[in-house]
């Protein structure tokens, strides 16, 4: 038998037909539902009178349109009237199909890509699927995940399957040991300087090396997260001790008399031995340094001790008219160093970094420090309601706002500004969210993304600074 | 969904790369819970100098017009031409549905992200990727102070502006299904039984998946 990515594996244990042209009918295992991609689908299902395949295979929870200042008075007290009916559809959705769901006031209610691994909902093995593109992050536990449009969503709840094509197999190194105050985040953003954001459209990403394995789970989940920044629509970290240990008593993990079973199934879950992709790309993890984006793409990239690149250095000419133009955006001059550039406002949260480690890497630069005075607004939002209690029983929610940061309810918040926490015109953000595009966070509004080690270090500067000179 | 059929129109001239679907639609759109009503919302942000807002009549807000949609040569063009990595970022399907209720029905690009690939064609939009060198060649010919005019036809894969012919690619099963008007749930569940039997294999192997029956 010829070696195998994981990729095929994952690809092949979940095919149920393919025709002759390579179109493929795959089967989902896990459907995660939110508020925002998923009322037409539901529509649909109704107009055509059809009835989802399996409801146990879906799970639901409202985050992008939820507030995370005091909620207590529930869905009817969400003030934007179009978030509200967003908010109340899902529920009148889940409750008319049976579908399970965290509401808004439920403690596991968060955002989809947090809860699904903190639940077990998402395992290894498993193709997972949301109307969401930062579905990916779930292939940090060793399963196929991706993002799918609304049409999709309404295909997996009819027939809990999906038309596919399979994609191309590329591998991304990183070896090495990453140094001080590198993070998952900081490997993922220098992956796609590297590749670019296109530089994974049409394949799938397995992300291997020894600094992968290093990461935590939590680490691997930011790294997956934002595999579709480089354009692939699915990325996965290979299964070892580590998954099967994070997977072990989690609420829709595999019982205790299925649990031998499960994990040596998961085992297998590894490119074999000699296994050959269609790319290969290597990087080497001393050389990436906390890592700051300074237009609005998430390749245009440097490290912390870097300048703003200047376009008239770069020979590609429809390349160097788009950092002329991110450039105007940003309000960036070229060789400005990134260490001079102050900010306005600093927000930690997303499902790239919203989880216990994230805050506890936070809170570490947070500790005994003051948000600086020309920073209007510090906001922590974690992914979950149950990050949040984790957090709250460590004492981090007091670190945080001792030093003047905001503490909020979780959800997706300024990541994308659907809810009332945005950007103002002009103002500048570091930000440990995943995209840095014009208007994200608010019209005309300039994102920075960083780790969240990195964003406290902002906060607390005032600008940005090594985080690595302020580790005690 | 429509079938696609033969038709000549004019050619808009999108001249950017890495278009996102946060610039096709912006985020405070998604908060319908329609399909429709989403075209006079393509490229707010480009294409109004105010601050957009669900509800707002659009009639009454100041346009930017050095956007090429507020071009009046391009009024009511059913063609897109833009750069490479069109669609990128959000798996938002609004962006299509934006797309497809402004009049577009075709997207000529380099290439295109996967998701907003994949999207279009469930909405009846045909994206076809054309080399650098012939999107370099339309943009040249569609920003002329006469707007470009292109007939597709998707049975012979061919784009036809005067005597000229540029074939292009289409995925077999994508075309079939566009030109047929098909619903791709209708197709699958055309095959039950293979669903049926592929879940009970799962279901022996892998019974921890299935914990809610
Ligand atoms: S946190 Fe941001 S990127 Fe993640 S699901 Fe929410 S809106 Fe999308």
């Amino acid at each position: 038998m010829s070696a195998k990515t994981l990729y095929d594996k994952l690809w092949e244990s979940h095919l149920v037909q393919t025709d002759e042209d390579g179109t493929a009918l795959i089967y989902i295992d896990r459907h995660l539902v939110h508020e925002v991609t998923s009322p037409q689908a539901f529509e649909g299902l109704r107009l055509a009178e059809r009835e989802p395949w399996r409801i146990d295979a879906n799970l639901a929870t409202p985050d992008h349109n939820v507030p995370t200042t005091e909620r207590t008075g529930g869905v009817d007290a969400i003030e934007d009237p179009i978030s509200r009916t967003q908010v109340e559809t899902l529920d009148a959705n889940c409750l008319e199909f049976g579908i399970t769901e965290f509401e808004m006031l439920d403690t596991r209610q968060g955002i989809v890509h947090v809860v699904g691994p903190e639940q077990g909902a998402t395992l290894p093995g498993m193709t997972v699927v949301c109307g969401d593109s930062h579905t990916s992050t779930h292939g940090a536990m060793g399963a196929l995940a991706f993002g799918i449009g609304t049409s999709e969503v309404e295909h997996v709840l009819a027939t809990q399957c999906l038309i596919q094509k399979k994609s191309k197999a590329m591998q991304v190194r990183v070896e090495g040991k990453a140094g001080p105050g590198v993070t998952a985040k900081d490997i993922v953003l220098a992956i796609i300087g590297e590749i670019g954001t296109a530089g994974g459209t049409g394949y799938a990403i397995e992300f291997a090396g020894s600094a992968i394995e290093d990461l935590s789970i939590e680490g691997r989940l930011t790294l997956c997260n934002m595999a579709i920044e480089a354009g692939a629509r699915a990325g996965f970290v290979a299964v070892d001790d580590k998954t099967i240990d994070y997977v072990r008593g989690r609420p829709y993990a595999p019982d205790s008399d299925q649990w031998e079973r499960a994990v040596a199934s998961w085992r297998t879950l590894h490119s074999d031995e000699g296994a050959e992709f269609h790319l290969v790309v290597t990087l080497d993890a001393v050389a990436i340094k906390p890592e700051v984006t300074w237009g609005t793409s998430p390749e245009m990239v440097v490290g912390i001790d870097d300048s703003v690149p200047n376009p008239a250095d770069e020979p590609d000419s429809v390349k160097a008219e788009g950092m002329g133009r991110a450039l105007d955006y940003m309000g960036l001059k070229a060789g400005t160093p990134m260490s001079d550039i102050t900010l306005d406002k600093v927000f930690i949260g997303s499902c790239t970094n919203s989880r216990i480690e994230d805050l506890r890497a936070a809170a570490q630069i947070a500790n005994g420090r003051q948000v600086a005075a020309n920073i209007k607004l510090a906001l922590v939002v974690p992914g979950s309601g149950l990050v949040k209690a984790q957090a709250e029983q460590e004492g981090l929610d007091r670190i945080f706002t001792n030093a003047g940061f905001e503490w909020r309810e979780p959800g997706c918040s300024m990541c994308l500004a659907m809810n009332a926490d945005r950007l103002s015109p002009g103002e500048r953000c570091a930000s440990t969210s995943n995209r840095n595009f014009e208007g994200r966070q608010g019209q005309g509004g300039r994102t920075h993304l960083v780790s969240p080690a990195m964003a406290a270090a902002a906060a607390v500067s005032g600008h940005f600074v090594d985080v690595a000179t302020l580790i005690k | 969904m429509q079938k696609f059929e033969i038709f000549t129109g004019i050619v808009c001239p999108l001249d950017r790369s890495n278009v996102d679907t946060d610039a096709i639609i912006p985020k405070q759109f998604l908060k319908s819970i329609k399909r429709s009503g989403f075209g006079p919302n393509l490229f707010d942000e480009w294409r109004y100098l105010d601050q957009g807002e669900p509800g707002m009549d659009n009639s009454k807000r100041s346009v930017n017009s050095d956007f090429v949609l507020n071009d009046i040569r391009y009024k009511g063009a059913q063609i897109l031409l833009t750069r490479m990595n069109f669609g990128c970022g959000s798996s938002r399907e609004h962006a299509p549905w934006a797309l497809e209720d402004y009049g577009f029905r075709v997207i000529l690009a380099p290439s295109y992200a996967d998701i907003f690939f994949n999207n279009c064609f469930k909405n009846g939009l045909l994206p076809i990727v054309l080399e650098e060198k012939t999107i370099d060649n339309l943009f040249r010919l569609a920003s002329d102070d006469q707007a470009l005019e292109m007939t597709v036809d998707l049975h012979k894969q061919a784009l036809v502006i005067g005597d000229e012919r540029i074939m292009f690619e289409v995925d077999p099963f994508r075309k079939h299904c566009l030109l047929n008007g098909l619903d791709d749930i209708g197709l699958t569940l055309q095959k039950v039984d293979a669903i049926k039997a592929y879940e009970k294999c799962r279901k022996d192997e892998a019974p921890w998946l299935f914990h809610g029956e």
